[in-house]
């Protein structure tokens, strides 16, 4: 169809382009006004981002929502609901009460520093979410190497973690700091060598690629995602324990830890800036759910095959959902563990079950060539259950009565 | 393990765990309660205040109140102004003023009578020495004004409330007292009647008499004739 000089395509307004549509107007809009091509595609690009940016937002806001009255309901409460209609003006409330509060610099601080480290935080979450494919034909950025961008922008915010404790110039920061960086970086290597196995298995590092891969049905209903996989099954609940602690959820929400560290590196912040910490935070949630759901949950693929006529950006944030419900289940369920116990627990168990599923992988990969899915999951399964009988068997001579530890002062 | 007081851990020697089985056993019990908190009460026992209010029990007390036989305050009200509970009060808090007629003559019944409840410790030393069932502690707790002075000195028409209230707000002591205030009036009633009888009875006697000694009088003036 032309309206003026410059087509307006009525496949625009398909279910399945909807999060497609606000770029695809404002750059009909803009070559409508008979600007130049390389302004339309900057106009493009822009609205594209924003709409990246304004649905995690929108989903941010949300979830501060959700999440409050999901832990209320497990603790047999309510939660918020006299903002608005069930609460749902809560965030909104939150929001105004956080940017009209005084923003306190301490006199020892270095003040950029001290600006640069929320603003840091949230950076690298929006970048991280550019490249996730989040339906078959919205891939914000469709970057080739789009799993290596996505963990270097996202070992940026342990920089900023750092200067944000650094800069706050007092002790809890800066101890607060340490914590966090030690955990992340512990925490970014098995999330690192589990996501390795989906490469090795796809053999491309392009994330809408990588969710293509994971398409079609066995026996046509069982979808082909990696996490039905014996590998996909370990490095899957690998990446996921790490996640959570990328993320800083409990219950490794260490760097928060406020009975010990008051609020780690956010102890020094007030106002709009400690709100950025939070923006940071759960968009950095979303970003490695999102990262977790393309890897092993098949991205944007339906379950089933009678779903496929819904639009495949719905299947992905329904995903989402699901995810984010277990993050904070999880959050409502379980104490905060301790930091040695938190450090072992990353170098001594889930490194070594993310490195076991690289064999893994490549067994499955041989095995799977001849076309004998029986062959392979029989050659595989001995290298995924050993791990687990290694685990329950130092499990349970820990706990036995011989090496159980005695508390000589704590009676 | 030596010592008896340390809780055995899950995994006892003998008895082997699966890693991780704990965890879903937590897991379980937090979506079972996230999951019952829709649809069972006991799940989700929060009252929501200013629309709900919770049962108060009958044990709760508070600032006090005086309590009125019948419909009006005025000539219903048990108090006599009799002063002990004024006089009991540790912190001093309440105020009474005698009512009285013309001649100073005292009515028996208090013209003022003020609570400062901003000084009150709600002890309930007054409900328990007053000896006409007269005043009590009440259940009342949104006592919150804008004012410190005027508004926190309950006076008669604050402090004044019916017996149907106080049978509500405490329905034990409440029948308690009315069965007492009941046999005390009855016992009244009866020896008010045994005093009648009695003097109804001495004054027959006194007639009789008087009539024999009319009779004798007469006998002895007969006889003095003769």
């Amino acid at each position: 169809m032309m309206l003026g000089n410059v087509e307006f395509e009525m496949a625009w307004l398909a279910p399945e382009q909807w999060p497609r549509l606000p770029q695809h107007l404002v750059e009909w809009l803009v070559a409508l006004c008979g600007l130049p091509e390389w302004l339309v595609s900057i106009a493009g690009w822009f609205t594209s981002a924003g709409v990246v940016v304004g649905v995690f937002m929108g989903l941010f806001a949300l979830l501060s929502l959700i999440e409050r009255k999901t832990l209320a309901r497990v603790q047999n409460r309510y939660g918020p609901n006299r903002a608005g209609w069930f609460g749902i003006l809560q965030p909104v409330a939150d929001g105004i009460k956080m940017l009209t509060k005084e923003d306190i610099v301490p006199a020892k601080a270095d003040w950029l520093l001290h600006l640069l480290g929320p603003v840091l935080i949230v950076i690298p979450s929006i970048l991280a979410l550019g490249v996730i494919p989040y339906g078959q034909d919205w891939v914000p950025v469709p970057l080739e190497l789009g799993l290596v961008f996505f963990f270097a922008v996202g070992a940026m915010t342990e920089i900023a973690v750092f200067v944000a404790g650094w800069a706050s110039g007092s002790k809890f920061p800066m101890l607060g700091a340490m914590r966090a960086i030690s955990q992340m970086v512990s925490y970014e290597l098995p999330l690192i060598i589990s996501a390795l196995a989906v490469v090795m298995m796809s053999g491309t590092l392009s994330l809408p690629e990588i969710v293509e891969s994971q398409g079609g049905y066995t026996l046509g209903f069982l979808p082909q995602w990696n996490l039905f996989t014996p590998w996909g099954l370990s490095a899957g609940v690998v990446f996921f324990i790490a996640c959570i602690a990328e993320a800083n959820r409990c219950p490794f929400d260490l760097p928060e830890g406020e009975s010990e560290i008051v609020a780690g590196h956010m102890t020094e912040y007030s106002g709009f800036k400690y709100a950025l910490f939070f923006i940071g935070e759960y968009l950095g949630l979303f970003a490695i759910s999102a990262l977790g759901i393309t890897l092993f949950l098949g991205g944007w693929q339906s379950p089933l095959p009678i779903f496929d006529f819904l639009p495949s950006w719905l299947w992905f944030f329904a995903k989402l959902a699901v995810v984010i419900f277990i993050f904070l289940w999880i959050r409502a369920t379980f104490p905060r563990v301790r930091i040695d116990q938190l450090m072992r627990f990353a170098w001594l168990c889930l490194i070594p079950i993310a490195l076991l599923s690289l064999p893994t992988a490549a067994i499955w990969h041989y095995a799977n060539k001849a076309n004998n899915d029986i062959v392979a999951w029989i050659a595989t399964m001995p290298l995924v259950l050993i791990p687990w009988v290694v685990l329950t068997v130092l499990f349970n001579r820990r706990l036995s009565p011989a090496t159980t530890r005695t508390y000589h002062f704590a009676e | 393990m030596k010592d008896a007081k340390h809780q055995e851990p899950a995994g006892k020697a003998g008895k082997w765990t699966i890693p991780g089985y704990g965890l879903l056993q937590g897991l379980f019990v937090s979506g079972r309660n996230m999951v019952e908190s829709y649809y069972k009460k006991e799940r989700c026992p929060v009252i929501q205040y200013p629309e709900e209010k919770a049962d108060i029990s009958p044990n709760f007390r508070n600032f006090p109140f005086l309590c009125y036989d019948g419909d009006r305050p005025e000539t219903g009200l048990r108090c006599t102004a009799c002063g002990i509970c004024e006089k009991e009060c540790p912190p001093q808090c309440i105020y009474i003023v005698m009512d009285r007629d013309e001649n100073g003559k005292a009515k028996k019944r208090p013209k003022v009578f003020d609570i400062d409840i901003s000084v009150c410790m709600n002890c309930g030393i007054c409900a328990e020495v007053c000896p006409f069932d007269s005043i009590y502690m009440d259940g009342q707790y949104e006592m919150a004004t804008d004012d410190r002075f005027e508004k926190l000195v309950l006076g008669l028409d604050r402090l004044a409330k019916s017996t149907d209230y106080h049978m509500q707000l405490r329905p034990k002591e409440a029948t308690a007292v009315m069965e007492k205030r009941k046999a005390a009036e009855e016992k009244k009633k009866a020896a008010a009647a045994a005093r009648a009888a009695k003097a109804k009875a001495a004054a027959e006697k006194k007639a009789k008499e008087a009539k024999e000694q009319a009779e004798k009088n007469a006998d002895d003036a007969k006889g003095g004739t003769e």
